[in-house]
């Protein structure tokens, strides 16, 4: 094999292997970054020894190996010996004569779930979401710095520093690097869950024209949960929210036209849809279902997403079970947004009148005075109901508030529409 | 990007050889790996062709050709859709599948097209365009 060839071979090996090791590492030595170092190290001794061997037939296991050994010789040399083997011996429940030998053993340890418990580590709830992100995407997504500050629209300066600071703040808070049990464990899943749909919604959001490693977001979001199903498959919201993201994902090619501008849901063509990602999202949301988790959050809104996903063209779209799913979603997660999307279902599933009159119910609620959807809900109704005067008023109101000049001429030309 | 791999066919696959015990325990653990990875996206096995048909196409003529068909090599005895960051990863998974057949055989990814495969050289503009020629071409 040509030099560069094997080269590149090894580099994608780590990249496959990389978060198992460093999640394997992590637990061992307690320390993050020694971990991140010590796998860096493992990959120097491969890219020096594969060449001349070949790459061995298990190369994730070599890795594992050639990084333990690294440890090994630098416990021997360093002078945090003696804490870490205190942390360790705690938790092997035992006393050793010989440190060095304690350490040895703790890493011959076959932990198994090396790669889950680097998740729940890298979304501890001790870290902001923005470090939470960033540091999945770091350790798990094998993304460079570089890459993440392009995908998050930052700078490599300021994302190197939140990276380096969430690891510092995870080894000052003597965490174990294990998957939590018991009840613990409900609140840090719902901060992994949390931050992959965030990963998602971030790629989501990119526009067309931007640089590509926004809407990569997506996939690499798909991937951590796709990762996280198969690594936790009783678990009824991970199964909510992969379905979510794969329908969501499924109209990424319908959702913008040539020049830009969204394409409403209804208008999208259906048949651009990623029938393979509608038909992975119905059944994850099956799965959710039958693990009794029907009324969970994301399967909730994963449900609502299987509605339109179901329906070939927008004529069949059953609104009234829509209207149904909201009025459930509204009590498991209540928000504004879920008020208004409920209020747009409703006009769809019983009228624009009742629409209406869900909007009213929201008006009352404050903090939404400047909420560009509400204006623009509340003129799509009025023009429905045939009050184009009013609407008029609506979609002009909208117009104004926006920032965003695409949505700025969308309003006016509806705005223009009312006076024909 | 997504990547179809395909298995191809072997003498024995298609004279309907089913797979041993041991490969499929083999290929169970393997198609695991690939669902924990997060990049398995569907995969099948397909009967020999003399379970297949063929349709030719020539201008409004449409033959109905019945299997089985001679080109052993190029036929396909099974195939997966993965969804990787790109074609190294896809050739490294590849590489450690158990051997697919119990001869010699072969393994072939192709990527599948994507919207974002046009890349930058397909601008707004250019699909606009493409769609007022289609337009066009359509009133013709």
């Amino acid at each position: 094999m040509v030099a560069n060839e094997t080269h590149q071979a090894i580099e994608t090996v780590f990249r496959i292997e990389q978060a198992r090791l460093i999640g394997g590492l992590a637990r061992m030595v307690r320390d993050v970054s020694l971990a991140e170092e010590l796998a860096q190290d493992a990959l120097v001794t491969a890219l020096s020894e594969w060449p001349k061997t070949g790459v061995p037939k298990n190369p994730g296991a070599w890795l594992m190996a050639a990084a333990k050994r690294r440890a090994i010789d630098g416990f021997r040399r360093n002078k945090m010996l003696v804490r870490k083997h205190a942390e360790i011996g705690l938790d092997l429940g035992e006393e050793s004569e010989n440190p060095v030998d304690a350490i040895a053993t703790a890493l011959d340890d076959d932990l198994g779930d090396e790669l889950l418990g680097l998740i729940f580590t890298a979304c501890h709830p001790i870290l902001s979401s923005e470090a939470r992100a960033a540091l999945t995407l770091r350790l798990i997504g094998g993304l460079t710095t570089d890459e993440i500050a392009r995908a998050f629209l930052s700078n490599e300066a300021t994302i190197a520093q939140r990276i380096v600071r969430a690891k510092k703040t995870l080894g000052n808070a003597g965490l174990t690097y294990a998957v939590p049990r018991g009840p613990e464990r409900e609140e840090r899943l719902a901060s992994v869950l949390e931050v992959i749909y965030l990963i998602f919604n971030e790629g989501y959001a990119a526009t067309t024209g931007e640089d590509l490693i926004r809407p990569a977001l997506c996939a690499e979001a798909q991937r951590l949960g796709r990762i996280l199903a198969g690594l936790l498959p009783g678990e009824p919201e991970v199964q909510g929210l992969l379905s979510l993201m794969e329908i969501q994902a499924s109209r990424l090619a319908a959702r913008v036209a040539p020049d830009g501008s969204p394409i409403l849901l209804t208008e999208q063509n259906r048949a651009h849809w990623d029938q393979l990602l509608i038909h992975r999202g119905l059944a994850a949301l099956q799965r959710a279902e039958a693990l009794g988790g029907a009324n969970g959050p994301y399967a909730l809104q994963a449900a609502l997403a299987a509605c339109h996903a179901r329906a070939r063209k927008a004529e069949d779209t059953d609104w009234q079970k829509i209207a149904g799913l909201y009025d459930t979603l509204r009590e498991v997660m209540p928000s504004p947004v879920v008020d208004l999307n409920r209020a747009v279902a409703h006009s769809m599933a019983f009228g624009p009148e009742t629409g209406l009159a869900r909007l009213d119910e929201i008006d009352q609620a404050a903090g939404l005075h400047n909420y560009v959807p509400l204006p623009a809900a509340r003129g799509d109704f009025l023009f429905r109901a045939g009050r184009l005067a009013e609407a008029k008023v609506e979609f002009e109101r909208a117009a104004d508030l926006t920032r965003n000049t695409r949505e700025k001429a969308f309003f006016l030309a509806r705005a223009a529409a009312c006076s024909r | 990007m997504r990547v179809m791999v395909i298995v191809k066919a072997t003498k024995d696959s298609e004279e309907g050889v089913m797979p041993t015990t041991e490969l499929l325990e083999a290929m169970g653990k393997y198609n695991e790996e690939l669902v924990n990875a997060g990049i398995m996206m569907a995969g099948e096995g397909l009967h020999p062709s003399v379970k297949g048909k063929r349709i030719a196409f020539d201008g409004p003529s449409r033959t109905v050709i019945d299997g089985p068909f001679a080109e052993t090599r190029e036929l396909i005895a099974g195939f997966w859709l993965w969804e990787v960051k790109d074609m190294a990863e896809a050739v490294e998974w590849a590489k450690r599948c158990p051997n697919p057949m119990p001869g010699p055989s072969e393994l072939e990814i192709r990527p599948v097209f994507e919207a974002a495969d046009f890349g930058e050289a397909f601008t707004p503009e250019l699909a606009e365009q493409e769609e007022r020629l289609r337009e066009k071409a359509a009133k013709r």
